[in-house]
């Protein structure tokens, strides 16, 4: 063998149990990263066969074809095609879920007429024993020429045996299940020719799926429509026939290997829990119930862990502060570099929790479901029933949000979700209408439970939520193609969901949120950080003395004179001149300069708004007084009442309910949708609508 | 068809979902059962192949049935 690792791809239906396999065989010993040059998630990691080597294993997106359906479908075509690829794998284990044999084998049958060495790993062979299905499995190795290993993955029997398997030659069957037409024999053998290939199926699959070849250049492209036009050939020809074919093949195997057939009423529970999750009244209260459970816990459990790392990542700064050199170095490390990365973990606890419950809806079969009873509803929108996971996602994050389309295969269903899924309340707005609501809202109870500040949250979630949907409406006529829209989707078993899968996909979807958004918030603060810091001109430089002077007849204690010198040198730093350059533009939606320095910082991102509200209002003697007292005192020069009334707050909390402000957001949506077209609208769309909406809401209640 | 009755599947009135739906297993000549619908009448569920799929109406429309 040579020194290079062996490639194994997991390949299988939805739901058959690659996830479960990938754990079992990787540990935590995995890494996630892009396929290169597409923005699908590859989940791979490290596994030591029997022979002491290391075999690197990937995950693949489910499939019940090599005909890609969607995006991320296309990228198991495209893998297994391109063997030029440093992800090309050496062999492939297909996981079949036992109990549905026959779907599982259309598969299976296209992989090894590829010509690809393979291993089918029967999985779920405790319900195929709960069944009473029985197989041959000595006669199923044998028709169809490759290595069969029954294992259980919820359990973990018969990992080893398919690691030995694996680690040993593996025979490629002499024999092709799907034939080439006759008619085509030419065509697929000058497709060969042309690019070398050992193998008429892999040829053939040239010209049936052209646009997976990501590798070819325009030439090989242009030779392949060639060649399709001289043989009267097109992509998607005669898929239905190899389909029919393929079954009829495996419907004679399994003649001869199934010893005895399920027991016929072995998913009764399946059937008497659909009755109730998709009943007209119950099916929707239920999932209303469970929404609201949700978040109810993302607010609840987080908010401890939230403060916890809030409060720890200020005394490292601290710590840090006093025991370096006051230098510029030093500040940047402990006013941008510390409060930056402080600023995406504080995040972690919310997602993780919101990914937890996702990952727990998808594990037990339920998410299914939910697409089921949403479908309808969401198609009269522009979306599909796919979209509520993402829209159910944005509440916590847009970015790990829009990572979720991939699964719709619509175009436009799928660009009109990504278009509104930011206008979700996202944790990240959460600090910015506490602070906010707490400062306008009056702290009562009315009817005796709902109290007034929870209700006016609620409402501003609600406000998101509107505005997507109605966004989402009015694309749906805006946008034209032609282009259908398919739902065609397992209701996969209920299963009782397996925790360790569940604790995967948190460590997983957390360390992508990191990663991703991790990077630009991290840039943008060090950014921002700059531009608070400094200033042009003498009044930045001489903060002090202009600080000294202007009190001297005041008695201030240190603290007080250092928040005012902080507060002086905010004034006339960079970011202080732009809020005061744009306090025009923003005068009529009620905001003064002060607050222009806070949208002009949380530009990029929305949560620093509250640390810029928290040094600018640092001004005072008092220094146990929290931000939102200061906020609550500060006077309005113009009318001598607060400068904080009804109007400007309710103005701003309708503003950042709208306003993009997420520079990550929009880098992932550059990257998902391949251009700066719709970040851009997207970007200006929003601005407008928190533009707009705040000028209405500040007129109407002023 | 009504929920809870079965037929058998005689062919597909449109090509480009056919290959689809004869991927997730509806052959021609295969028993399917119609089990039942969103709460909105769409989509629904039916039984092919010992597994339960779930279409929307227009597309379970492109499957033509012997009763
Ligand atoms: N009973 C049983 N359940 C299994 C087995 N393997 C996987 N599962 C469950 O099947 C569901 C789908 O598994 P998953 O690994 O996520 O499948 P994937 O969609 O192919 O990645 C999960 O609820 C698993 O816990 C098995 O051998 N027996
Ligand atoms: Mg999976």
């Amino acid at each position: 063998m040579s020194a290079e690792r062996l490639k194994i791809a997991l390949v299988g239906n939805p739901n058959s149990g690659k996830s479960s396999v990938f754990n079992h065989l990787t540990g935590l010993n995995q890494k996630i990263g892009n396929f290169p040059g597409v923005t699908v998630e590859k989940k791979s990691g490290m596994t030591i066969l029997p022979d002491g080597s290391a075999a690197e294993i990937i995950d693949l997106p489910g499939i019940y074809s090599l005909y890609p359906r969607s995006l991320d479908e296309r990228i198991v075509s495209e893998i297994l095609l391109d063997h030029a690829s440093p992800l090309c794998p050496d062999k492939v284990v297909v996981i079949a879920d036992a109990t549905n044999l026959k779907r599982s084998l259309l598969l299976l049958t296209q992989i090894t007429d590829l010509g690809m060495p393979t291993v089918l790993a029967l999985n779920m062979m405790d319900l195929v024993a709960r069944a009473g299905i029985s197989y041959d499995l000595h006669a199923l190795s044998n028709e169809l020429g490759i290595p069969v290993v029954p294992i259980n993955a919820r359990k973990g029997s018969g990992i080893d045996e398919l690691k030995n398997v694996i680690s040993k030659p593996i025979e490629v069957p002499g024999k092709n299940v799907f034939n080439i037409y006759p008619d085509l024999k030419l065509a697929v053998q000058s497709v060969r020719d042309r690019f070398q290939l050992d193998n008429d199926y892999e040829a053939y699959q040239f010209l049936q799926q052209p646009a997976s070849l990501k590798f070819l250049n325009d030439e090989g492209r242009e030779f392949l429509r060639n060649v399709s036009d001289t043989y009267g050939f097109f992509p998607g020809k005669f898929q239905g026939a190899e389909a029919i074919h393929r079954y009829t093949f495996i419907q004679t195997l399994l003649d001869r290997v199934v010893l005895k057939a399920a027991d016929l009423p072995w998913k009764k529970h399946t059937s008497a829990i659909d009755r109730v999750l998709t009943h007209r009244v119950w099916g929707y209260l239920i999932f209303f119930a469970i929404l609201f459970l949700i978040f109810q816990s993302i607010f609840a459990w987080a908010e401890v862990p939230m403060d916890l790392i809030d409060s720890g990542f200020a005394a490292i700064s601290e710590y840090f502060g006093k025991i370096l050199p006051n230098t510029m170095l030093t500040r940047l490390l402990t006013e941008g570099v510390i409060p930056g990365i402080g600023g995406i973990i504080i995040f972690v606890p919310q997602i993780a929790i919101l990914f937890a419950f996702i990952a727990l809806l998808e594990e037990s079969g339920y998410m299914a479901r939910v697409v089921f009873l949403m479908d309808k509803i969401m198609r009269k929108f522009g979306l599909n029933g796919k979209s509520v996971v993402p829209l159910m996602s944005g509440v916590a994050c847009a970015i790990p949000a829009i990572m979720a389309t991939r699964t719709i295969d619509n175009w436009k269903e799928r660009t009109i979700t990504i278009f509104v899924t930011p206008l979700m309340s996202c944790s990240a707005r959460l600090p910015v209408f506490t602070i906010l609501v707490a400062l306008v809202v009056p702290d009562k109870f009315v009817l005796g439970v709902f109290s007034l500040q929870g209700l006016a949250l609620m409402g501003l979630y609600l406000l998101g939520f509107a505005a997507a949907m109605l966004t989402a409406l009015v694309m749906k006529y805006l946008v034209r193609v032609k282009e259908r829209s398919y739902l065609l989707m397992e209701l996969p078993a209920y299963r009782w969901p397996k925790w360790s899968n569940i604790g995967y996909t948190i460590v997983e979807k957390t360390k992508t949120f990191v990663l991703e958004a991790g990077k630009v918030i991290l840039a943008i603060s060090i950014v921002l950080w700059v531009l608070a810091s400094y200033g042009p001109g003498e009044k930045f430089e001489h903060a002090r003395e202009h600080v000294l002077n202007e009190s001297a007849n005041l008695r201030l204690t240190p603290e007080g004179l250092e928040s005012r010198v902080a507060a002086y040198k905010l004034e006339h730093s960079y970011a202080g001149i732009i809020g005061k350059g744009i306090e025009p533009v923003i005068k009529p939606l009620g905001f003064d300069w002060k607050i222009g320095i806070a949208l002009v910082t949380s530009f990029a991102a929305r949560e620093v708004f509250v640390g810029t509200m928290a040094t600018i209002y640092s001004i005072g003697s008092d220094d146990n007084q929290t931000i939102k007292d200061r906020m609550r005192e500060e006077i309005n020069p113009e009318t001598g009442g607060p400068r904080f009334t009804p109007a400007t707050a309710f103005s701003l909390l309708v503003f950042y309910t709208f306003a993009m402000q997420c520079m990550s957001t929009l880098a992932i949506v550059y990257r998902e949708t391949k251009g700066w077209k719709w970040p851009l609208l997207q970007l200006a769309y929003m601005s407008a609508l928190a533009y707009i909406s705040s000028f209405a809401v500040f007129q109407l209640l002023s | 068809m009504k929920p809870g009755e079965v037929a058998i599947i005689s062919g597909f009135s449109d090509e480009l979902l056919s290959v689809k739906l004869l991927e997730m297993g509806c052959l021609p000549g295969a028993p399917v059962r119609f089990n039942f619908t969103a709460p909105l009448g769409d989509p629904i569920c039916i039984s092919v192949l010992g597994y339960e799929l779930s279409l929307r109406l227009e597309e379970a429309a492109t499957i033509s049935i012997l009763n």
